[in-house]
């Protein structure tokens, strides 16, 4: 556990150097009754940008969208097809440029 | 109907496939609208770190010349890491200019430019949310504010591509077909790096390195991971990133960053980047499924281009050539049908005749198998062969009063005793069953 928490402590430090641009609404659009069914879980490990946590009190997924890099890691991870996946909005999201 | 909303033929994404395409069709004279969802192409998109050049050259012409590359990357390194050292092997060849170290926000800007230049109607900051259909042949697309109508319409709309799925073009990639790549730009004096990596200061030569091996750090233990480590010199940045595939990631719970982490903490790789600031961290999808899970490639009034239709050869990291051509040759498929006045999906499928006539699907057919070949052999290319090799080397540069004969008779039964033997007679069919694909190949 604690091996995760540096991670997640190293991810939160590599999205600080990122820029993103207006994230209004969520894109990234999950179903928690389905999701309490799934036992996997793959989207709170495999996102690069650690987006999905589960909630450790009411065992619900929490989506932090605006840390999103966009890659689609979720969406094909995600064992039973859950993730509403899309594009955030016109010119939002986020912003590389050293890639 | 506006006439600002309609032309001839509406590409979306501009990345390499959607502004080879867009260019295409602007040079024979028709109107083409280049949709792209970002304020800035190329600021959604992640690579490697390099570029091969001919096909640059081949779209580009004589403008070429004036692509703002930070390094021309002339040597390249093939590394086995073990959890204390490696085996690196380096082609270098100064003269080479096959490739460039370029960073996409820079590389996707310039080509925009060529884009306007050539008389492409370029719409940043557009998000392409469905494609308009009428009598089962697409005649258009809906953005979040309104709606565009062409004859054709080019998808070259990466990895992910939402609409392909759509219309039922592409089924969804499986986890395992698929590489997760995730990757650090890391910030170093450009003298730093010149000494580091042996480079010149005129930016004429550069450094690429491809790292196998995963039985150090956090995944020591892991038997089964198909993954790979690599790093480019840019000019005053060394980008480094690993890719790994994410139904392997996905079994064995890991995380993709906590691996790059290690990766950086490797012997080999920490003196590398030691005392160099990240200044930016990404991540990207990569399509392995190649040939065997290539998607419709046309339909009526539309054609896929791109990372969209998986078009990538990973083993030589080629991936922005293959978007730029099959880009260029999407382009010119829809020209032709303009031409006929026939946007059928038999009249465009002569964009599958052009791909078969080029390398695109000759490489894609010849290099059909291997990349599940490799990836269902990945415990002996990430973990027993960098151990194997170590042993070989632990023999050939030590001496401790054995006789070398016997070691390296120990050694060659080794093979035989290690694993089970059908192992190694499976990594051998694998061998020989890739290298007479790709010999015999198209």
């Amino acid at each position: 556990m604690n091996e995760n928490k540096d991670n997640k402590k190293s991810i939160q430090e590599k999205l600080e150097l990122l820029k993103y641009n207006c994230a209004n609404s969520s894109h990234l659009i999950v179903d928690q009754k389905k999701c309490a069914k799934c036992k996997e879980k793959p989207c709170t490990f495999i996102c690069p940008a650690g987006v999905y946590t589960k909630d450790e009190i009411t065992g619900e997924i929490v989506v932090q969208y605006e840390n999103c890099l966009e890659c689609g890691a979720c969406r094909i991870a995600c064992p039973k097809n859950i993730i509403d996946w899309s594009y955030p909005e016109s010119g939002c999201g986020v912003v590389f440029k050293h890639n | 109907m506006n006439s600002v909303n309609k032309a001839d033929v509406i590409v979306v994404g501009a990345g390499p496939a959607g502004i080879s395409a867009a260019i295409a069709v602007a040079r024979g004279g028709k109107k083409v609208l280049l949709i792209e969802r970002a304020q800035y192409a190329g600021s959604k998109n992640m690579y490697g770190g390099a570029v091969y050049t001919t096909a640059l050259k081949e779209v580009f012409k004589d403008d070429f010349k004036t692509i703002p590359y930070e390094r021309i990357i002339n040597s390249h390194t093939w590394a086995f890491l073990t959890d204390t050292g490696s085996f690196e092997m380096t082609y270098k060849n100064d003269d080479s200019s096959a490739s460039y170290a370029i960073k996409r926000f820079n590389l996707e800007k310039w080509m925009i430019e060529r884009a306007k230049e050539a008389g492409v109607y370029y719409i940043p900051n557009t998000l392409v949310t469905n494609l308009l259909l009428k009598d089962g042949c697409v005649i258009g697309v809906k953005t979040e504010l309104e709606e565009y109508f062409a004859s054709v319409t080019i998808l070259a709309d990466g990895v992910n591509s939402l609409l392909s799925r759509q219309i039922n073009l592409r089924n969804n990639f499986e986890p395992k077909d698929i590489i997760l790549s995730v990757k650090e730009a890391i910030k170093l004096d450009k003298k730093v790096i010149e000494e580091r990596f042996n480079l010149k200061d005129d930016c004429t030569n550069g450094v690429n390195k491809l790292y196998f091996g995963t039985g150090f750090g956090k995944t020591k233990d892991v038997k089964n991971l198909f993954m790979m480590t690599f790093l480019h010199t840019f000019k005053d940045t060394v980008m480094l990133g690993v890719g790994a595939n994410l139904a392997d990631l996905t079994k064995n719970k890991l995380n993709l960053n906590e691996i790059l982490d290690e990766v950086k903490k490797h012997p080999d790789i920490s003196p590398l980047i030691k005392d160099g600031e990240t200044i930016e961290y990404s991540a990207h999808l990569i399509p392995e499924g190649g040939y065997n899970k290539m998607p419709k490639l046309v339909s009526s009034g539309v054609i896929i281009a791109g990372d969209a239709a998986g078009f990538i050869n990973s083993v030589h990291l080629e991936g922005t050539n293959f978007a730029l051509i099959s880009g260029k040759l999407a382009g010119e498929s829809a020209l032709s049908a303009i031409d006929n006045n026939d946007f059928s999906e038999r009249s465009l499928l002569i964009y599958r005749k052009k791909l078969e006539k080029s390398f695109i699907l000759k490489d894609l057919y010849s290099y059909r198998n291997v990349i599940d070949k490799l990836h269902s052999r990945s415990n002996s290319l990430s973990v027993y062969y960098p151990k194997k090799i170590r042993e070989l080397f632990e023999i050939v540069t030590s001496a401790n009063c054995i006789s070398k004969g016997e070691q390296i008779r120990n050694y060659v039964k080794s093979f035989f005793k290690d694993r089970k033997v059908t192992e190694l007679f499976k990594d051998i069919f694998a061998f020989f069953k890739c290298g007479f694909d790709v010999f015999f190949g198209k």
